[in-house]
C-alpha cells in the first residue's frame, strides 16, 4: 500500500536563512517528489539596473547577494568593459583577484558551518563562523566594509591595497590557515561524517552536464570546469593554482572540494600579494558605446553570468543576470528523489543554495497532511547523526 | 514597569524574518550570535518559531509575496512583542524602493520599534540597538 | 575546438538559417538565426558539439523580442550566443528546448513570467517569481511595462500596472 504525504517546508523555517517554500512529497521515509516556490526574494534587480547608470548598476548588482557581493560586480564590470573595450591596469587585476578569493574563503567557511549545523555538529557551526572572522576583518581593512565591498569600478578598482596592509593580511591569513587545518582534520577524519555523507545525494557526471551544473556542485561530480581557468580574467592567468575535482558526486565530495578550494584560495591570495605590481588602479572610461558584453566569472557557488546590452546611453538597455544557484538548483530535485527525509536537508545544503542570487518558489496547502512540523526536519537530520555516532561507539 | 517587562528585558528571544533581502543582513544576524560577537551572553537567543519569540528581526525590502506572511507572523507573535527593522532595506526599502515588486516599507505594514541603519549593519550597531530596545522595554511608555 | 571550428560547423549544417555571424572578440560570437530552427540548432550545439548551455537572455527591442541562447565551451573558453528574433509582440512563441537539456527548465519559466514569451510544448510554465496576485498579461521586464502608480510618499499598493 503506498501512501503519499506532503511535507510543506517554509517559507519561514529555521532550516533556511532565506524564505522559500518547498513541498516534499514522501512515501514513508522516501522522498518521491519535490517542488519549490521561490519569489520571496524577488526584487526585480534586472529592471532596477536598467534605470541606473553604468556606475550605479554596479552598486545595484552588489546587493543581489550578500555572500557574492564581490562576484556579481566583477561580472558586471567585465561585461561593461567588454563593450567599452577598456584596458585595465595590472594592479587593479590583482586587487580584483584578491577580493574574489577572500570572498570565496568566507563563503566556503560559512557553508561548512551551516552544513555542520544541519548535521547536528553545532561545534562545526560555531567554529566555521568564528574562523571566518579573520577574513571579514581583512575585508574591513581593505575595503572598509565587512560585506558589500563597493570596490569594483568600470576600468579598475575603487580602493588600493595599502603597503601597510599587506603584513596584516598575511598574518591574518596564517591564523586562518592554522584553524582551517584543524577544521579539515576534524571534518575529513571523522568516521561519523563519512558514514553520514558518503553515497548520499549522488549527482552523476551525465546528469551534471545535462543540468549544466556549475562550480563545486559540478566539480564534485567530475566535471572539470572553472571559469577562473577557462575564461581567464583578473590576475588568475598570472598565478599558479589547481582546479579541485572529485569523482563521487555525493555530499562528501562536495565538502572535500570546498575545503581543498579554500587552500587554493589562500595560495592565490599569497601569490597575488607577492606579485602585485605598483601603478595606477583604474583606467579612465569616458563613455560606453552601443554593443553587447558578456561577463563570466567564478563565484564561490559557480559561474556567474552577466549579459549587458548598451544602446549608447549611459544606462544599460538590458542587464541579464544568471546566478550559479539558478542552474544548480534543478539538480536538487534529481539528487533528493529516492533519499530519506532526514537526508533531504543536507542534500539541499550541499549545493549551497543562494536564493537571493536566484531571486525567485507554493502556499502551504492546509489540506495536505502534515507529517513533520518545521524544526522537526533539522532534528531528524541531527538525530540520524546521533544514532550513527552511538552505533560507532558501540563497535 | 511590570514583572512581564522586567523578565522580558533580561532575555530577548528573537525570530528572524527575511523578506527579499540580499543575505548580508541575515549573515550578520548569525554572525552576531556566533562566538565572535556572541549576543547570547546578553540573553539573546535565535528561536525557530515566531510563537516563542519576543522580537522579530526583519531584514529585506518587503516584497509583495511576503507582505501577507509578515502580517501573519506579526499576529502570531506573543505580545508584548517587538519588531526590529534591520538594515537600510528593512528601514526604508533602500535601493529597491523603485522596484515593481516592493510596495511599501516595513513600518507601513507592521509597527516597528527599532531601526538599525547600515548596509549591512555592523555587529557593533546591532549590539547597540538591542541595548536600546532593552531600555525601551523597561520604559513603560513604549511597551504596547 | 576553437570558435572558428564551431562557427564553421554551424555554417556547414545550417547555411540557410543563419542570417549573420558577428564576432565581438576572438572568443565570443553572436549568431543571428532563424527562430523556427532553434531546437535543431540546440541539438547540434549541445549534443553533437558538446557545448554547455549557459542561459537564455530575453531582450525587448524595437523589432520584437530577441532571445539569446548562450552556450559555453569550457575547454577553449568560447562563448557562443544564438540570437532568435520573435517579431510577434502580441503572442511571441518559440519551441522549448527543455526536451534537449533539463537546464532550460527554470530559465524558460522565468522568461515566460517576466517577458510573456510562450515556449511551445513546455508543460511547466507556472509562476516562479512574481506574487500570486500579480495581474495576468502584465510582464515587468518588457519595455512597455507601466510601473504601478505611487502615492505622495512613493508607496504602491497594487501589484502590476495601475
Amino acid at each position: 500500500m503506498s501512501h503519499k504525504a506532503t511535507i510543506p517546508i517554509g517559507p519561514y523555517h529555521p532550516l533556511q536563512e532565506e524564505p522559500e517554500f518547498y513541498k516534499l512529497v514522501v512515501e514513508g521515509e522516501r522522498v518521491v517528489d519535490v517542488d519549490v516556490r521561490i519569489g520571496y526574494n524577488h526584487r526585480g534587480i534586472e529592471k532596477i539596473s536598467e534605470g541606473k547608470s553604468f556606475d550605479q548598476a554596479i552598486f545595484a548588482v552588489e546587493r543581489i547577494c550578500g555572500i557574492c557581493s564581490g562576484s556579481h560586480p566583477i561580472a558586471c564590470v567585465q561585461a561593461i568593459e567588454e563593450i567599452a573595450k577598456v584596458e585595465i591596469p595590472e594592479r587593479a587585476l590583482f586587487i580584483r583577484s584578491i577580493i574574489q578569493e577572500l570572498e570565496r574563503l568566507h563563503s566556503h567557511m560559512l557553508w561548512l558551518g551551516l552544513a555542520g549545523h544541519f548535521l547536528g555538529y553545532n561545534t562545526i557551526f560555531m567554529w566555521g563562523w568564528k574562523y571566518r572572522e579573520p577574513i571579514c576583518d581583512i575585508m574591513e581593512t581593505v575595503t572598509g566594509n565587512r560585506q558589500n565591498y563597493g570596490i569594483m569600478k568600470v576600468g579598475g578598482v575603487r580602493r588600493d591595497i595599502e603597503k601597510e596592509h599587506v603584513p596584516y593580511i598575511l598574518s591574518r591569513l596564517d591564523e586562518f590557515t592554522k584553524q582551517l587545518d584543524m577544521l579539515k582534520g576534524a571534518i575529513l577524519d571523522d568516521p561519523v561524517l563519512h558514514a553520514r555523507l558518503k553515497g548520499v545525494g549522488i549527482l552523476t557526471k551525465e546528469k551534471a552536464i545535462d543540468y549544466a551544473a556549475l562550480g563545486p556542485t559540478a566539480r564534485a561530480s567530475g566535471v572539470d570546469i572553472d571559469a577562473r581557468r577557462d575564461y581567464p580574467y583578473a590576475a588568475y592567468p598570472r598565478v599558479k593554482w589547481n582546479v579541485i575535482t572529485q569523482k563521487e558526486g555525493d555530499v562528501f565530495a562536495k565538502t572535500v572540494v570546498r575545503i581543498l578550494e579554500m587552500y587554493e584560495s589562500v595560495n592565490i591570495i599569497r601569490q597575488c600579494l607577492d606579485k602585485m605590481p605598483q601603478g595606477p588602479i583604474d583606467a579612465k572610461v569616458k563613455d560606453v558605446p552601443p554593443g553587447e558584453g558578456i561577463g563570466q566569472i567564478e563565484a564561490p557557488r559557480g559561474e556567474c553570468f552577466h549579459y549587458i546590452k548598451s544602446d549608447g546611453t549611459n544606462s544599460p538597455m538590458r542587464h541579464k543576470i544568471r546566478a550559479p544557484t539558478f542552474m544548480n538548483f534543478a539538480t536538487f530535485r534529481e539528487t533528493v528523489i529516492g533519499e530519506t527525509v532526514s537526508d533531504a536537508t543536507i542534500i539541499l545544503a550541499a549545493i549551497d543554495p543562494c536564493y537571493c542570487c536566484t531571486e525567485r518558489m507554493v502556499v502551504v496547502n492546509s489540506k495536505d497532511r502534515e507529517l513533520y512540523k518545521g524544526p522537526d526536519l533539522i532534528k531528524l537530520s541531527q538525530e540520524k547523526t546521533r544514532l550513527i555516532k552511538e552505533k560507532m561507539q558501540r563497535l | 514597569m511590570g514583572l512581564k517587562e522586567k523578565i522580558l528585558a533580561r532575555s530577548i528571544y528573537v525570530f528572524h524574518v527575511s523578506s527579499g533581502s540580499c543575505n548580508n543582513c541575515d549573515i550578520e544576524i548569525l554572525d552576531c550570535l556566533t562566538p565572535r560577537f556572541d549576543l547570547e551572553r546578553f540573553g539573546v537567543v535565535l528561536v525557530g518559531s515566531v510563537k516563542h519569540a519576543d522580537a522579530m528581526l526583519c531584514t529585506g525590502s518587503v516584497n509583495r509575496l511576503t507582505v501577507p506572511r509578515i502580517k501573519k507572523l506579526y499576529e502570531q507573535m506573543p505580545k508584548p512583542g517587538f519588531v526590529i527593522a534591520w538594515g537600510a532595506c528593512g528601514s526604508s526599502r533602500g535601493l529597491f524602493k523603485d522596484s515593481y515588486n516592493t510596495g511599501a516599507p516595513l513600518d507601513e505594514i507592521i509597527p516597528v520599534d527599532a531601526y538599525i541603519p547600515g548596509c549591512p549593519p555592523k555587529p557593533e550597531a546591532v549590539i547597540g540597538a538591542l541595548v536600546k530596545l532593552k531600555e525601551k522595554i523597561l520604559n513603560k511608555k513604549a511597551v504596547k | 575546438m576553437t570558435l572558428d571550428d564551431i562557427l564553421a560547423s554551424l555554417d556547414k549544417r545550417f547555411k540557410d538559417s543563419i542570417q549573420k555571424i558577428e564576432k565581438t572578440s576572438p572568443k565570443k560570437a553572436f549568431v543571428d538565426m532563424d527562430a523556427a530552427k532553434i531546437t535543431q540548432f540546440v541539438i547540434h550545439i549541445f549534443k553533437d558539439l558538446g557545448l554547455r548551455p549557459n542561459t537564455i537572455s530575453a531582450v525587448d527591442t524595437f523589432g520584437g523580442f530577441e532571445l539569446l541562447y548562450h552556450f559555453s565551451y569550457d575547454r577553449s573558453g568560447v562563448t557562443l550566443s544564438l540570437r532568435a528574433l520573435l517579431k510577434d509582440r502580441t503572442e511571441p512563441t518559440i519551441d522549448t528546448i527543455t526536451g534537449i537539456t533539463r537546464s532550460a527548465w527554470w530559465i524558460e519559466r522565468e522568461i515566460h513570467e517576466l517577458f510573456g514569451i510562450n515556449f511551445r510544448d513546455n508543460k511547466d510554465l507556472r509562476t516562479l517569481l512574481l506574487p500570486d496576485d500579480w495581474p495576468k498579461g502584465v510582464y515587468p521586464l518588457r519595455k512597455d511595462f507601466i510601473p504601478p502608480k505611487r502615492d505622495s510618499r512613493g508607496h504602491t499598493h497594487k501589484p502590476g500596472a495601475a
